[in-house]
């Protein structure tokens, strides 16, 4: 980690030369895409069907973007979730083009706009509606790895000390936003909804190796069980899916090694 | 219709949501009804840091604190609130840290430290590392730990669960006619049913209304309605006209780049490859409060100097600053620029502009988060806190980390007050027919056979909020955006909702939230008018300079059908003493 000198010793210049090209180019180009949607209408239809929407685009509009103009101009039954729009609330996991991605963060350019962009829930959770499946049983996997630091000494009058190692260590793993694109990628949920998967277990992660945390060993009995990690079959779906870039494999292979190490 | 009984019921599940369920889930039996999902709020969205005299690397008391607040909110501050909050920040932050959340640690092992907008060493001499922070990723930390400890305390949740109304009833109470808590009515998104909460305590905690703006970094789900519901119930707003627009979105999508880039040594410049802050705030330069840098960089471009094509923008310049320093400290915010804007912040400066932010108004509370409904009395059951409340703590103008610090502190002492009034008071029972106002409001709209479109009028509101009541406002700007106002919400009654199911119907959740912004943005234009000076983030082209003599007090808007005479019909206007403790008003210098 760089310290703290950097900014005291460069003052930044009053004045600088800037390059032409910061001016940008003067065109915001647009494009035509078909956006093919899942549809998932219970109350009126027994069967999902696809529905195809024309749209035209702008710029660096995202997936997000052409779903809203779906549902705000053409139709507003067109059900999905979304919040903050910036890849950091994970309201809009959904499989794009086959991969599951935010759609807030996919730009509608680096698809191949050619051909209709599929869109379609998340996989193995239950679909309510459109784009909108059950989560609760995401959330229960996440409930069971006891998703909270558990340190039983007496608190401290100030804060617990912890070195920027320590609080490294775990790093990568505390950026998870919950949006379920990695355990809904994997091959081995679908099939088996009792894994825990991916999510839970970089959660699990995020407390098991965090130096304050007095609970590792029951986290790892609990991801020890024949529902836990050993059912991870390293097809690395979830570190493609992660939106945060998280290191899902490799964070499940380290909790892996730890019940390893430290029960056998 | 179903009907459940809590001691104390929470609207809204974010960080001020979560706090106060924390508390309370604790002492009472609480229930936590939310929009979204907990860890969908926008806390997450939250960048920078927390505030708290730490002093863990370098000398700071709570006391500069107070003052930077009070100056930062340009005296419109309740000064005995910023003195509870700059106060109880250090447990409100060492209480997050016990709780888990993993902030950034100095070489000691203690919590990390920097620098922030505003926030300076001894009344303004320097700037001063108060801010506690998580990368920029502080709000995600904060969201994730609250709602982890949530979990560990078995806090009960509806998720997805729309309150639409506040059930209160008057009670006689030794003569006296007194206004008490019921309950609330809530929407059940996935079965389109309605369910009453009878509570002996109700909390607020819904946040913002962003999205009244068009730029703005809120989320889609930011329609004020906390706010709504308790004005359609005659309790009045504060202080709306004072909305926070941050310096640097994104250009073009508004989406927040922190504050914490120009705290980690990132400068604005124009297309001059300017340093205009330096015109600007001599001292503290690009690191003024959010007002001032917001009115500048608008200035700047309006007089020809703004960059890219359209010169509508200024950059945010962070190529002097090593990569690695980038990457540990702001890897968020600068994978933005990659990914929506296609900027490499190593070698190109990024095109920000300002974003609506922040409402610094809201429901008024006092400082135990309680809800007034006039200047002396409170209702007694109510609570808020967090962005939709007003305590106030941010005055005219919330300083960076504030927020986050405000949702700690007053999430907590909400969350505590209402579960001990709960211990103490009886169940008010419900009103006949406790649904009807709900019921019919729902009706209305799914009913409504016309063709006007929601998403239309919501882009026409947010358009002409940006033209109109943003950083430059004059009498006639704001005169406009009322009569575009006024025609929509005319349309507003023509408009259909295609969605027919009772599942999932986000086409009705969306037309009803858009009626809460038309009557929210009214209120803030409506203030906006009425307030003839200049202060913090409410600039009055016409009225430049801040007028303490006649304006040294709060805004009260009330819904009143009878103020007919009104500058804006139906709304009535109200003051409310400033709260002084030791600080003299100054002029604002930077």
């Amino acid at each position: 980690m760089p310290t703290e000198t950097k900014d005291e010793s460069a003052e930044p210049a009053s004045k600088v030369e800037l390059p032409d090209s910061v001016a940008g180019s003067g065109e915001i180009p647009s494009f035509d895409i078909t956006l093919r949607v899942r549809r998932y209408l219970p109350e009126f239809y027994d069967e999902a069907y696809w529905d195809d929407f024309q749209v035209t685009m702008y710029g660096t509009d995202r997936v997000l973007d052409a779903l809203h103009k779906v549902k705000w101009e053409m139709d507003g039954s067109v059900s999905f979730r979304r919040s903050c729009a910036h890849g950091v609330c994970g309201s809009d996991a959904m499989r794009i083009n086959g991969h599951n991605r935010l759609a807030c963060k996919v730009l509608l350019k680096d698809l191949n706009t050619s051909k209709p962009i599929t869109v379609e829930p998340i996989k193995g959770l239950p679909v309510e509606k459109d784009l909108i499946v059950d989560m609760e049983p995401f959330f229960q996997s996440y409930r069971e790895i006891m998703p909270f630091l558990m340190n039983e000494s007496a608190p401290p009058s100030k804060e617990r000390l912890q070195s920027a190692e320590e609080r490294e260590r775990f790093d990568d793993t505390t950026k998870c936003i919950l949006c379920a694109a990695c355990t809904s990628s994997c091959p081995v949920f679908w099939t088996d909804g009792q894994y825990f998967g991916p999510a839970a277990i970089v959660n699990a992660h995020r407390f098991i190796f965090d130096s304050r945390d007095d609970a590792g060993d029951m986290r790892l009995e609990v991801l020890n069980d024949k529902e836990g990690v050993w059912r991870c079959r390293t097809t690395f779906n979830c570190t493609d899916a992660c939106p945060r870039g998280i290191q899902v494999t490799k964070a499940i292979s380290e909790v892996k090694q730890a019940i390893l190490s430290r029960k056998v | 219709m179903q009907v459940h009984k809590y001691d104390v019921v929470i609207v809204g599940a974010g960080g001020a949501g979560m706090r106060a369920a924390i508390e309370s889930g604790q002492r009472a039996r609480t229930a936590v009804l939310t929009k979204l999902y907990p860890t969908r709020s926008h806390t997450g969205a939250a960048q920078g840091g927390m505030c708290a005299a730490l002093a863990n690397v370098e000398e700071d008391n709570w006391e500069w604190h107070t003052f930077d607040t009070i100056k930062g909110g340009d005296y419109l501050v309740d000064q005995d609130a910023a003195e509870v909050m700059a106060k109880e920040a250090i447990d409100a932050v060492l209480d997050l840290e016990k709780m888990g959340l993993p902030f950034n640690r100095t070489p000691e092992g203690r919590i990390d430290q920097r620098r922030f907008g505003g926030h300076t060493r001894d009344h303004g001499k320097a700037p001063v590392r108060r801010s506690c922070y998580a990368a920029d990723r502080t709000g995600h930390m904060i969201l994730q730990t609250l709602y982890q400890n949530c979990v560990k305390h078995n806090v009960e949740f509806y998720n997805e669960f729309y309150v639409l109304d506040l059930l209160m009833v008057d009670e006689e109470v030794d003569g006296e006619l007194n206004r008490r808590v019921a309950g609330v009515v809530a929407y059940d998104l996935a079965s389109g049913e309605l369910h009453v909460f009878q509570a002996k305590s109700v909390v607020f905690a819904t946040g913002g209304s962003g999205k009244v703006f068009k730029t703005t970094s809120n989320a889609h789900t930011l329609t004020g309605d906390g706010m709504g519901i308790a004005y359609r119930r005659g309790i009045p707003l504060e202080d709306m006209e004072f909305f926070q627009f941050h310096p640097t979105g994104l250009a073009g999508l508004g989406i927040l780049l922190s504050e914490a880039a120009r705290g980690e040594g990132g400068i604005l410049r124009n297309a001059d490859g300017e340093r205009f802050m330096e015109r600007y705030a001599p001292t503290i330069k690009d690191l003024a409060p959010r007002d001032i840098v917001a009115r500048s960089m608008a200035n700047e471009v309006r007089e020809g100097r703004g960059a890219g094509p359209n010169k509508d923008y200024v950059l945010l310049d962070l190529t002097h600053l090593e990569p690695e320093h980038i990457d540990a400290k702001l890897p968020d915010i600068t994978e933005f620029a990659r990914t929506y804007l296609g900027v490499e912040p190593y070698n190109e400066p990024v095109p920000v502009f300002p974003t609506a932010h922040y409402n610094m108004g809201g429901i008024p509370t006092n400082i135990s988060a309680e809800v007034l409904q006039t200047n002396e009395s409170t209702i007694p059951g109510l609570y808020a806190a967090g962005e939709v409340a007003c305590v106030s703590v941010h005055g005219s103008n919330r300083l960076g980390t504030n927020s986050l610090l405000d949702i700690n502190v007053f999430g907590k002492r909400a969350g505590i007050a209402a579960a001990e009034y709960s211990q103490t008071a009886e169940f008010v029972d419900l009103p006949e027919d406790p649904e009807s106002y709900t019921a019919t409001l729902l009706d209305a709209v799914r009913g409504s056979e016309g063709t006007e479109r929601v998403g239309a009028i919501r882009k026409e509101l947010q358009e002409t909020m940006d033209t109109n009541v943003q950083v430059f406002r004059t009498a006639d700007t704001l005169k406009k955006a009322v009569g575009d106002i006024d025609a929509l919400k005319e349309r507003y009654m023509r408009i259909t909702v295609q969605d027919k199911g009772k599942r999932y119907n986000l086409d009705l959740l969306e037309a009803v939230e858009l009626g809460i912004l038309l009557d929210l943005a009214r209120v803030t234009t409506a203030a906006a008018l009425h307030r003839k000076e200049s202060r913090g983030g409410h600039y009055r082209e016409d009225f430049p300079d801040r007028d303490d003599e006649n304006f040294m007090e709060h805004s009260m808007a009330y819904l009143d059908p009878a103020a007919t005479e009104a500058d804006v019909p139906g709304i009535r206007l109200a003051t409310k003493p400033v709260e002084f403790t030791r600080y003299k008003p100054m002029e604002r210098k930077y």
